[in-house]
């Protein structure tokens, strides 16, 4: 039999979000130890396979009437918290969050027809920026016992790839951001994290809790089976009023007028290899 | 006044400092700054590059050096840079959107209580900053409304400035250091390959969907790519089915690269693939189908079956080379 022990670690067991084993109990000499819930915030975005147009405003795309999807960076996120759980026997719950209008369950059940187990909804129509959104993410982190926040290093929509790292300052939590391996300790004390910098790859060990951020190449994310997603309706999503939280949100960066990039003039047909390479030695002057 | 973060390496100031002091020239003057200070944060050798640093007309330059900042870590340079920070107090801090750029400078900005504007490619007058959205699709002017500003600044998008005749001052700050052992440096693995790196690569050799295997990457792309010195990339469809590694993956999931020369092989052209590519200097595709987007944004367009064409086309350049 395997007992499993939430130990709460943040009254005078030990050090703040580790957990450890008991091996002295006189119970059993089965493993006793800690039961990690991990965090895992998410991003609805427009699709990638859209042809991005710009709005009336002037000020944001055309928003109407598109197809959205899980940011694939918040994705892979997900995928990799389902594949720490499917490796060891101590995850007790992974927990994925968004923050946006209310169709925004859409891309948290496709989160949990994945695999995760509950989800929480911040539901706001507001403009919400990176400062706004980490600090309502900051708030759920702290209404849970989590011991590990997972997520995107970007959302292919805004690009700015800094919800991540605020958060690591504000919650006062380490982080290794752009991962493209993780190796979580037995005790969830630490996790080993490959990233994926200019010039290589670089290892860093950091304590538990912290902040991950995700890179591309750490894993390709599985399709949710067609049983799981019928499933996945069941699953519990709170909603959750973004009053309710008493975050500021107002923006720090406003957008005030966007426009499409110059674009491209299609050049000409070359009728053979020859051609081709004249052109690009002659004209183009690249070979 | 603007602090401009330096990133150095060893002794020496790399082309991503280079730039970002271009970058803090033009905000100075488009946002009408008094003053432009370059910032050098590191362990041994930093003050040989903050004397470097000082000939390409910033202001003034200050160096931290304390054993702790080499190698960088988020949390150490954070530490250092927040002291240092208090004490300049600056309405504006910038760096280069390098990895490290973009790893530290949203800590930096949640330190500041300040908003941040990533990836700039230019300072507006008045105060603004413009950036690229939807992996460069859309181009969009922010205006940052905190009282301190952060900015990650785009290297491509700024000129190497050339160097002065005279060097501004040079002065150190003091750095206890930092203990934290929450975030530790285990090792440095620097990439060994025989092609350059996807995102750096002058010429980027990239096979879509209709490459139809793995082998065939490397019987027909390879050889190319090897022939022009080029990195290998794919198409989001080569990947998904498993043709391509994640990671040569171009476009707006993967990479966004913009060489010299830019070749794509059986790739239809889908706006995500687009999106990572276009800004390529020259743009060469060859696919069989004469309607395939990717046409659109060719310079040259060879309407061919690829499995002839490659191995001829591979076989000129050798040539050409020669």
């Amino acid at each position: 039999m395997l007992l499993t022990l939430a130990v709460n670690t943040r009254d005078g067991y030990g050090r703040q979000g580790s957990g450890h084993y008991l091996n002295n109990t006189s119970w059993e000499t089965a493993a006793i130890g800690i039961m990690a819930k991990i965090l895992v915030p998410l991003k609805r975005v427009p699709d990638y396979e859209i042809k991005v147009k710009l709005g009336p405003s002037g000020k944001d795309i055309q928003k109407d009437g598109i197809k959205w999807i899980v940011n694939p960076f918040d994705e892979i996120a997900v995928e990799e918290a389902l594949r720490l759980r499917e490796a060891r026997s101590d995850v007790e719950e992974i927990v994925v969050c968004s923050i946006g209008p209310a169709e925004t369950s859409e891309q948290l059940r496709t989160a949990l027809a994945m695999g995760a187990d509950r989800a929480i909804l911040v539901v706001t129509d507001e403009y919400i920026d990176s400062d706004a959104a980490h600090r309502i993410l900051a708030e759920l982190f702290r209404r849970g016992d989590y011991q590990l926040i997972l997520m995107g290093k970007q959302s292919i929509d805004s690009d700015a790839g800094q919800t991540g790292q605020l958060l690591g300052a504000r919650l006062e939590l380490p982080q290794a951001t752009f991962a493209s391996k993780v190796v979580i300790d037995e005790s969830w004390s630490t996790a080993e994290v490959t990233r994926e910098v200019d010039g290589g790859l670089e290892t860093l060990k950091v304590s538990l809790p912290a902040v991950i951020t995700t890179d591309l190449r750490l894993n390709e994310p599985r399709y949710p089976s067609l049983p799981n997603i019928v499933k996945a309706k069941k699953k519990p999503l709170e909603e959750v009023a973004l009053q309710e939280l008493g975050v500021d949100v107002s923006p720090k960066v406003r957008i005030t007028a966007m426009a499409l990039p110059e674009q491209r003039q299609a050049g000409v047909k070359v009728g053979s290899v020859e051609e081709l390479v004249a052109k690009l030695k002659d004209e183009a002057k690249v070979l | 006044m603007i602090v401009a973060i330096l990133e150095t390496t060893g002794q020496t100031v790399p082309k991503s400092a280079l730039v970002t002091i271009a970058a803090a020239k033009q905000a100075k003057a488009a946002h009408g700054y008094q003053k432009a200070v370059g910032v050098v944060v590191g362990g041994q050798g930093v003050e040989a590059a903050a004397n470097e640093a000082a000939r390409f007309g910033l202001d003034e330059i200050v160096y931290v050096q304390h054993a702790s900042l080499e190698p960088y870590l988020a949390l150490a340079h954070e530490a250092a840079l927040r002291s240092l920070l208090e004490e300049l107090s600056p309405k504006l801090v910038i760096a280069c959107a390098t990895t490290r750029g973009k790893d530290l400078l949203p800590r930096l900005a949640a330190r500041l209580d300040a908003g941040q504007a990533s990836d700039v490619i230019a300072f507006l007058p008045g105060g603004g900053f413009r950036r690229p959205m939807y992996a460069g699709n859309i181009i969009a002017d922010v205006e940052v409304t905190s009282d301190v500003k952060v900015a990650t600044v785009r290297a491509t998008a700024f000129d190497v400035p050339t160097a002065e005749s005279a060097s501004c001052p040079v002065r150190s700050i003091e750095f206890s250091g930092s203990a934290t052992s929450a975030q530790q440096f285990v090792r440095f693995d620097t990439v060994a390959s025989e092609r350059p790196e996807l995102t750096e690569a002058d010429v980027v050799v990239s096979g879509g969907r209709a490459m139809k295997s793995a082998e065939n990457f490397e019987q027909y792309i390879a050889p190319l790519a090897d022939a022009l010195g080029a990195a290998i990339g794919a198409s989001r469809a080569a990947v998904d089915s498993g043709y391509a590694p994640n990671d040569w993956q171009v476009g707006q999931t993967g990479k966004v690269v913009a060489p010299t020369l830019y070749i794509a092989v059986g790739i239809s052209g889908a706006i995500q693939h687009l999106a990572g590519m276009k800004d390529s200097k020259t743009i060469v595709a060859i696919n069989k189908d004469a309607e395939a987007p990717i046409f659109e944004v060719a310079d040259y367009g060879l309407v061919a079956d690829l499995y002839e064409a490659v191995p001829a086309l591979t076989e000129a350049i050798r040539k050409a080379k020669s």
